[in-house]
């Protein structure tokens, strides 16, 4: 996803001379290219992400379009009241990235989990919030992010990661994308979760249970339109993030289904826990700690799937 | 495009501090009006506030948003009042609007919102911010070959927050010279002096290690404050600031260094004792009717 996110911004940086890039000392080598074509559209803020955050904000309301980009819990806890009232109370378009989301540094230990950062960013008035799936969904967030009036956080992954699209889907703010059609189960997808989240929709195929699902890149604003047709259409939604169950995705969708309670579908949460990971591993380890892995995940599709029959 | 000076401006020294005492009397009525807070320091920044809008600062009141204009942001969001008061005496909006001050929907609040007047650059009130703002400004200004200034009148007490210093060492880094910084030292935060509590002597060789230009002037003598931003607009290479030596509570004896008035708010006997030490016996007060609360 981050290579993906560099070659993208490069590309419309070509195109529209009002982009800057902003990052916090991170990257080795990931923006020469863009580097060597706009130098002068580049700011290494160095390790001080509070004022890269205020700095960005100041250049937006300037006319600019000002990315900023770092390790996601530097990018969203450490600076969040720059982002709160800097770009989000002042409405000014601000594209916040953040870069190995939840547990794609795993191994760094909890400095570097990020499973609240789209709690804190989906609470913040005017923010969207854009959670893209696979490498071309960061192309397609990115495009769409840099077209909007107002703030936006886009949360990546990490690098090479499956990609589950050939080309950039055409994505629209507040529109779900659906990866697969299905009848009996909805797996709402969020963010670096996909292409695991297509293993699951291959187990419960196998076991004949038709699996629609849809990459939920737009969390902010949600599809309301899809949570309306998918609690009246299948037996089981399931939001999959890598992200606490508090605050985050999963907890939106349930925010929602509190106000629109028609429809018998019902909702599994997957995601984090409220504990920190104390333990030593990597980002496939701790999934399966967080039980965020297919087969369990699959497993607790079908027994609530039995308890339904 | 903005040049020159357009607010009616002046060098004439008596006239600035003339409109400066003005200011200050608006400022305690506002205060004693709308029972608000933060007199002290609103009162110590109102000659620093003169000297810019008086005769620096490129900026038309008539076209308050013109992309050519200096930026000039209270980083000390607490202190809007002065802003507030200073914007109306230099024609940005009616100064008898300033009797709306904090009164509910009007759009002068007790702490500014984005917008909320003409003038008005940056909802501020969380220190700490105003400054890297002003910079990403600046930034923004070099890359579009414009050549306006941007000015962040701090406190002292918000150099305590990291903020300030992330802010001043990349405008060192990038060279920033249209970035000036002014710190109103009047040596008092809110519970205590600010040498009690943070060490924070000596600014000015902070500043200096930081890679700025600094000056230091007596923040109320107003000959020297305009020279000192004449200056810090001509200087090259470096970003500016200018710690200005303060008071707190300025041209009120009974206020000056008693930091009670960082929350108390004067009487309406206190007002007319004030105005008189400040020469103006027989100006006009705001009209429009009793205090808000």
């Amino acid at each position: 996803m981050r290579n993906a996110f560099a070659q993208e911004i490069t590309h419309l940086a070509w195109a529209n001379d009002r982009v800057v890039l902003l990052m916090g000392d991170i990257g080795n080598r990931l923006f020469d290219e863009y580097k060597e074509a706009f130098g002068e559209r580049f700011f290494n803020c160095g390790v001080g992400e509070a004022n890269m955050v205020s700095v960005a904000a100041g250049i937006a309301a300037s006319g600019f379009r000002p990315v900023c980009y770092t390790i996601t819990p530097f990018m969203t806890a450490r600076c969040y009241e720059q982002t709160r009232i800097d770009v989000c109370y002042h409405n000014v378009p601000v594209v916040i990235v953040g870069t190995g989301a939840g547990l794609s540094y795993a191994s760094l230990g909890a400095t570097h989990h990020s499973f609240d950062d789209i709690a804190l960013m989906r609470v913040l008035p005017e923010m969207r919030v854009f959670c893209p799936g696979d490498a071309m969904e960061v192309r397609a967030c990115l495009r769409l992010a840099l077209e909007q009036e107002g703030p936006v956080y886009i949360r990546l992954g990490k690098k090479n990661e499956p990609v589950v699209h050939e080309s950039p889907p055409e994505l629209e703010v507040g529109q779900f994308f659906r990866v697969a059609e299905g009848e009996n189960v909805c797996l709402l997808s969020c963010g670096n979760m996909l292409p695991e989240v297509m293993q699951v929709r291959e187990r419960l195929q196998g076991e004949d249970i038709s699996t629609e699902v849809m990459s939920c890149f737009s969390v902010k604003p949600l599809d309301e339109d899809c949570l309306a047709r998918a609690f009246g259409r299948f037996d089981v939604v399931a939001t999959i993030e890598e992200h606490s169950k508090i605050g985050g995705f999963g907890a939106a969708v349930a925010e929602w289904r509190a106000d629109h309670p028609a429809g018998g579908a019902q909702l599994l949460r997957f995601g984090i826990g409220d504990a920190f990971f104390h333990q030593a591993g990597g980002q496939a380890y701790l999934r399966r700690l967080a039980g965020l892995d297919a087969p369990s995940m699959a497993g607790q599709i079908l027994s609530k799937l039995a308890a339904r029959a | 495009m903005v040049t020159g000076r357009t607010l009616n401006q002046t060098t004439d020294i008596e006239t600035l501090e003339r409109v400066a005492a003005e200011t200050r009397l608006r400022v305690l009525e506002m205060s004693s009006r709308a029972k608000t807070a933060h007199l002290g320091g609103a009162l110590s920044c109102i000659d620093i506030l003169t000297a810019l809008y008086g005769a620096v600062l490129r900026i038309d009141p008539e076209h308050p948003e013109n992309s050519d204009r200096d930026r000039c942001i209270l980083s000390k969001g607490h202190a809007i009042s002065a802003m507030y008061a200073c914007l109306a005496k230099w024609g940005f909006f009616p100064e008898a609007e300033l009797v709306h001050y904090n009164a509910e929907n009007s759009r002068l609040p007790e702490q500014p919102s984005p917008g909320c007047a003409p003038g008005i650059e940056w909802a501020t009130g969380s220190l700490g911010h105003g400054l890297s703002v002003a910079l990403g400004m600046a930034l923004a200004g070099r890359m579009a070959g414009r050549s306006y200034n941007c000015y962040a009148v701090m406190s002292d007490g918000e150099c305590e927050e990291g903020s300030i210093w992330e802010a001043a060492m990349m405008a060192a880094q990038r060279k920033v010279d249209r970035l000036v910084a002014i710190v109103d030292y009047n040596k008092l935060q809110a519970t205590g002096r600010v040498n009690e509590i943070m060490a924070m002597d000596p600014l000015p060789d902070k500043w200096r290690a930081f890679g700025w230009h600094c000056q230091e002037v007596d923040g109320h003598d107003m000959g020297a404050l305009v020279a000192a931003l004449e200056r810090a607009r001509a200087f090259g290479e470096q970003p500016s600031v200018i710690v200005a030596h303060t008071v707190k509570g300025k041209g009120v004896s009974f206020m000056e260094d008693d930091n009670n008035w960082h929350y108390r708010s004067p009487t309406e006997e206190e007002v007319k004792t004030a105005r008189i030490e400040l020469g103006l016996a027989d100006a006009s007060l705001l009209s429009g009717g009793s205090s808000q609360q």
